[in-house]
């Protein structure tokens, strides 16, 4: 417990030092992380994403809506098709044509149907937070310069309010956002999660997982993408080599 | 232009009632080019390969999408998920705008550095001046069609210039917008006239082809085609070195589509439209910059022009300068080759667009390098300045005062260094004279 609260002490004090040279209004950079879905190889760790998904499903969810993505698209992250229908069942929608008596009435989801939002619309999200819309987050890797290493910097980068900077009413303070003042309280602490594979719930290993979760969300063609680029950029480069032995024979006579 | 007796029957009779066999084998088969063209010349063809890429995959694209402000973002992400290979098209279309205007902005250097605007290309150049600004358009529309942050305040801003015009500006603006703001009217014309335009350029690129297939090419020398000796046929000679440019090309656009699909564009596209909540930086894509810079550098009125409406003639006056650019520079020798000082002055000049880019990307009121009384709009503003007067003092003086360089008398002569080249003879002779 002692060397937590010094490890805590320490990552708080080294953060304020480098956030001493920022003030209030400016923002520090994304942290640098390495995400193994970068590079031309990448892919997503399924396991890290499954994780991200019960954060996602047990912290997120309460705010955020993930309104792209559909139950039947979890079984990308290697869930089965059993394992989707159970996890779909979970949640209740209203079916989108009504009944023979003409009435809509609401039904188990389906893994069909797309992730039901907490909130049935943008103004009832911001009654419930305070006048702050907390964004979906279907796109939100894709809609922040450097998405997954801002993601995972706001969530891991809370800290104390510097020494002279104002506290504000209503929100907290995290260098990585924008102004400093973000309207969504700190969402990760230690164990707020009971990770079902075992992992310890660290706050840095919720935001990776959750990191990784939402990068899939954003960009599920990623994978099919690297794979297809890669034969694609084989096929290119021999056919250009083709060219250029062809653009030889054909001038030799000029030349 | 001379009949082909073909042994097909079939195509003898078509070709006797439409001459569609002679005509190709005339205009792309044995048409004599140059012998002396570099890889520069490939951007032309690149440049028609990529408009035809982007219409075939820009029609697929529509059988998608939703042109309504409730429904466009969303169709689009139904594309990028739930489409087969839709990603792939959208990435490919996406990213081909900005592959586009990489081509044809090399294609347009390269007409400024050999000289290839003038005579007898003046008009061709200027068709070619009218296609830069029909991709313009184009792509701006474009750009609106996903619905995101940047669609919707890009088309606030731009749209918004014409308020600049005395007298009828606002009636202009609400006359575009179809309405009293950028809404579900504004979206649907942007998508009918972006379905529409590229046909219109595919026209107006027919008359660019027909103008040049009259004067034949330019080349690196800038001189005029003498002979046989100094041409090969199109076909093998060109179809075999643009397809090497054509695969270099197809590498890197796929490097981007495959690996890097959102790297030119903006992440706030990724947001929805919101019409309330404005980005902290409105900026248009990368091509549009430096008439970006043009834009904003004019902070200041000039006798009864007030700043706004300045910097919006000063940006359309940046590209319209293009069309008499054949009579601003005066030097008769067309190729920089052979003119020692213009040479300079033209890199200069890629430099001054360069900078001009950069500035549209930075906010106005940054400092330069963190120098506090030097801002980027001070930069625009001498990018600007040195960007007109290239074309309406340095050209016009320069090709008065400097002495060019000793022209070689002919492609031929400084192709093979003078001495007589029987093969190319023989590669020609199947072909006709220039």
């Amino acid at each position: 417990m002692r060397k937590l609260l010094i490890a805590k002490l320490v990552v708080g004090l080294s953060l304020a030092a480098s956030t001493g040279a920022y003030a209030a209004g400016d923002v520090l950079p994304p942290k640098d992380v390495k995400w193994n879905f970068e590079g031309i190889f990448g892919t997503y760790d399924r396991a890290a994403a499954q994780r991200g998904l019960q954060v996602y499903k047990e912290v997120c969810a309460s705010c955020h809506a993930l309104s792209r993505v559909a139950y039947r698209n979890l079984m990308d992250l290697g869930y089965t098709e059993d394992q989707v229908k159970a996890f779909a069942k979970e949640y209740e929608v209203q079916n989108a044509e009504p009944n023979d008596d003409g009435e809509m009435f609401m039904r188990a989801a389906l893994p069909s149907d797309r992730f039901v939002s907490p909130f049935p619309n943008k103004q009832a999200a911001r009654a419930a937070n305070g006048g702050a819309y907390p964004p979906d987050l279907s796109l939100i890797t894709k809609a922040r310069a450097n998405g997954p290493s801002y993601l995972y910097s706001l969530l891991v980068g809370y800290t104390d309010v510097p020494a002279g900077v104002e506290e504000q009413e209503g929100l907290s303070y995290n260098p990585y956002f924008p102004g400093g003042w973000i309207a969504m309280a700190m969402p990760l602490f230690e164990d707020g999660v009971e990770y079902t594979d075992g992992t310890k719930a660290t706050v840095d290993q919720m935001a990776k997982d959750v990191t990784y979760f939402l990068s899939w969300a954003a960009s599920p063609d990623l994978e099919q993408r690297k794979k297809t680029g890669l034969s694609v950029m084989m096929f290119l480069v021999v056919f250009t080599g083709l060219l250029i032995a062809v653009k030889k024979k054909v001038w030799s006579d000029v030349h | 232009m001379e009949k082909q007796t073909y042994s097909n029957p079939v195509i003898r009779w078509v070709d006797d009632r439409l001459p569609i066999f002679s005509f190709m084998d005339h205009e792309y088969n044995k048409f004599p080019m140059p012998r002396n063209l570099n890889y520069f010349w490939n951007f032309g063809a690149l440049a028609s390969i990529t408009l035809i890429v982007m219409i075939v995959t820009g029609i697929v694209l529509a059988m998608h999408y939703t042109p309504h402000t409730s429904m466009a973002f969303d169709s689009v992400e139904r594309i990028m998920r739930d489409v087969n290979y839709g990603w792939l098209i959208r990435y490919i279309h996406s990213n081909g705008a900005s592959m586009f205007f990489i081509v044809v902005y090399i294609h347009i250097f390269r007409g400024l550095y050999y000289g290839s605007y003038k005579a007898p290309r003046e008009l061709l150049w200027m068709l070619g001046v009218v296609i830069l600004l029909l991709m313009m358009a184009t792509a701006f529309m474009g750009y609106v069609l996903p619905w995101g942050q940047m669609s919707f305040w890009g088309a606030k801003v731009i749209t918004s210039l014409f308020s600049a015009v005395p007298i009828f500006g606002e009636s202009i603006v609400e006359w575009l917008w179809g309405g009293f703001s950028v809404d579900n009217a504004t979206l649907n014309r942007f998508f009918s006239l972006h379905y529409l335009m590229p046909f219109v350029i595919v026209g107006v690129v027919v008359l660019h082809v027909a103008a040049l297939h009259v004067s034949g090419s330019n080349n690196p020398d800038g001189i005029d085609v003498k002979g046989p000796q100094d041409t090969v046929p199109f076909n093998p000679y060109f179809t075999a070195k643009d397809s090497i440019g054509l695969g270099v090309f197809l590498i890197v656009w796929a490097g981007f589509v495959f690996y890097a699909p959102d790297f030119l564009g903006h992440p706030d596209n990724y947001i929805p439209a919101d019409p309330l909540v404005t980005p902290p930086h409105i900026v248009p894509e990368w091509y549009f910059l430096p008439f970006y810079a043009i834009l904003r550098s004019i902070t200041f009125d000039f006798l009864f022009i007030d700043a706004k409406l300045l910097g919006v003639i000063l940006m359309f006056a940046s590209i319209a300068i293009l069309f008499v650019l054949p009579w601003l520079d005066t030097s008769k020798v067309r190729s920089c080759r052979f003119r020692p000082v213009y040479k300079w002055f033209f890199w200069l000049f890629v430099l001054d667009c360069f900078i001009l880019g950069v500035v549209g990307a930075k906010s106005p009121d940054d400092p330069v390098f963190g120098v506090e009384w030097f801002k980027y709009v001070h930069l625009g503003q001498i990018g600007t300045a040195y960007y007109f007067f290239h074309f309406l003092i340095l050209l016009p003086i320069l090709g008065k005062m400097e002495r060019p360089l000793p022209l070689p008398t002919s492609i031929s002569e400084s192709v093979t260094g003078g001495r007589s080249d029987s093969a190319a003879g023989a590669a020609t002779a199947k072909g006709e004279p220039a």
